[in-house]
């Protein structure tokens, strides 16, 4: 891995793909474009605002952190980023790019799978089987290529580092798995429509800590290839896996920066205290 | 009160409660007993092959059977499911996916007048709509009965059965950039199978036992006729006439149709018990 800390800025401004009147917070440093990028950002549940002006870019390549207490809109932000914020009867402003375009122009249907998500609790579909739960997004997508879907389940295993363990037990329910390997299970069917983000909601906060590192290591893995947002609890979790981390509170961005930077210099007060332990 | 005493006073409620449910479980399954009995024993001499296999006998002549009935009996429920399932599980689905809303709730609440509608006056509503039109009796005419009779249960059960299947597998399904209505189908539907499928069955069961909206729209039939438009035997209008008939021998062979009948619904659960056997659990 490089850093790059030591690399020179390809971007030199924000001001060179923004008006003026934009004055955004954003995660610095940031070599290329970003591949999501939120702007202005305001959301809610009925009545009750969850998001208030939040703008954020999503770099490529990297792994994106978001922490901050219950409550702060880290979810909320997250579930917008692929429009299942709005499955659950919420509303947005603002607007959210992906790869320079605005995803409320398009099907959501589309924009999830180039928007990948992985929940909290492992989700394996009740009725189908571990292979089937792999290519389930391309089966009920109309790919019927039998070899194929083999060959893609058994590479999408393969990637989560759960082939080993289950290639015996293919046609066993999904839910039969432990807890660790069903959500690596998840990860491998989100994978597996090939998108180009993926976005982690707390991926391992209800695993043992052996699960637990399993999944960092295949997040670490996985950031060569895919845009990464994760959404944790953990801030030992954000320091170790993440490049960039986000600071939100009370539904606003607090602070936004390289997760180094967050972790021992942070500029804001309430970062401070909350990655120091002092609330939250 | 020492230990001991508490110990055998918390015993003796123990065995009170155990016997008050065990009890319980008897009365039920003695009516049960009761009924298939009573059935038996006054329907004895003609719960044979001639009751399923022969045509009613003409007046005055002994014996003869229902086959018409029972074939009536099928077609009859066959075209109330053909569309009570049908609209029964969409009208389900969609007050599992439109949780709130005035309309949602409306038909939620229709559903339930619906289903304390007494079947008499489905069947004169039958009547109405489809004799008087159609000005005469017919097939039709009793299986658009049974099909209203059907569908506010099964939409009640399609509904209820979507709701306990966690809410994480459609979004799970969603997120996987599969479409909403694809999730229903192929993630939620299958999760939720063997309860929706209990609920049809039920309501089938219903449907076939019946008599009243039958009376005045199939109306029944002495001959064979599996014609759509034309008046059809139905096993339960055929244990009507044949109970409140003058001749003992009737009155037997109503006993002995009740007695098939029970057996008929019984061979259906088991029938369905035995093809939703094999499904996950959630």
């Amino acid at each position: 891995m490089y850093d790059i800390m030591q690399q020179p800025l390809k971007r030199s401004s924000m001001s060179s793909t923004q008006t003026a009147e934009e004055k955004i917070s954003v995660a610095t440093d940031m070599e290329t474009a970003p591949r999501m990028e939120a702007l202005r950002l305001n959301a809610w549940y009925g009545k009750t605002q969850a998001l208030f002006n939040v703008s954020l870019e999503i770099p490529r390549n990297k792994v994106l952190a978001i922490i901050g207490p219950s409550g702060c809109g880290k979810s909320t932000f997250l579930r917008s980023l692929n429009r299942m914020h709005e499955e659950v009867g919420g509303r947005i402003d603002g607007r959210i790019l992906l790869d320079g375009e605005d995803i409320m122009d398009n099907d959501p249907v589309f924009l999830r799978r180039k928007v990948g998500m992985v929940f909290q609790k492992p989700n394996p579909f009740p009725t189908m089987t571990v292979a089937q739960n792999v290519v389930a997004g391309l089966k009920l997508n109309g790919m019927r290529d039998r070899k194929e879907l083999a060959r893609i389940t058994e590479e999408n295993l393969r990637r989560v580092a759960l082939w080993d363990e289950v290639k015996d037990a293919l046609n066993k329910p999904g839910s039969s798995l432990s807890g660790g390997q069903q959500q690596r299970l998840c990860i491998a069917r989100t994978l597996a429509v090939e998108p180009e983000v993926i976005l982690m909601d707390e991926p391992a906060s209800a695993l043992d800590p052996i699960s637990t590192m399993k999944i960092e290591e295949l997040i670490d893995e996985l950031k060569k290839k895919y845009t990464i947002v994760i959404v944790t609890h953990n801030m030992q979790q954000a320091a170790r896996i993440s490049d960039y981390t986000a600071f939100f509170y009370m539904g606003k961005l607090i602070e936004v920066g390289k997760t180094s930077k967050i972790f021992t210099k942070p500029a804001h007060r309430q970062t401070e205290d909350y990655v120091t332990g002092s609330f939250g | 009160m020492s230990t001991a005493a508490l110990y055998t006073w918390r015993k003796f409620k123990n065995a009170m409660m155990l016997s008050m449910t065990g009890l319980s479980l008897l009365a039920v399954i003695g009516v049960l007993f009761l009924i298939l009995a009573y059935t038996v024993s006054k329907g004895i001499n003609h719960i044979n092959w001639d009751l399923i296999t022969q045509m009613p006998a003409p007046v005055g002549e002994e014996g003869g059977g229902m086959a018409n009935a029972i074939v009536g009996s099928l077609i009859l429920v066959a075209l109330g499911s053909a569309y009570g399932i049908p609209v029964g599980l969409f009208a389900g689905i969609y007050l599992a996916e439109t949780e709130k809303g005035w309309f949602a709730r409306t038909v939620r609440f229709l559903t339930e007048v619906l289903n304390g509608i007494p079947s008499i006056v489905i069947g004169v509503v039958a009547f109405i709509v489809v004799v008087l039109p159609m000005k005469r009796f017919s097939a039709l005419a009793g299986g658009f009965a049974l099909g209203i009779l059907m569908i506010p249960l099964i939409t009640r059960t399609t509904e209820e059965m979507i709701r306990l299947v966690p809410s994480s597998f459609r979004e799970a399904g969603l997120a996987l950039g599969i479409p909403r209505w694809k999730t229903m189908l192929f993630v939620i539907l299958p999760a939720a199978f063997k309860g929706i499928f209990t609920g049809i069955f039920l309501s089938i069961a219903r449907a076939i036992g019946e008599t009243a909206p039958l009376l005045f729209t199939a109306l029944g039939n002495r001959f064979w006729s599996t014609e759509l438009d034309q008046p059809i035997a139905s096993m339960t209008v055929f244990i009507y006439d044949y109970a409140r008939a003058p001749f003992d021998d009737w009155n037997q062979q109503a006993w002995a149709a009740s007695f098939i009948l029970i057996m008929l619904v019984f061979v259906l659960n088991i029938i369905f018990r035995f093809v939703t056997r094999k499904t996950y659990t959630a």
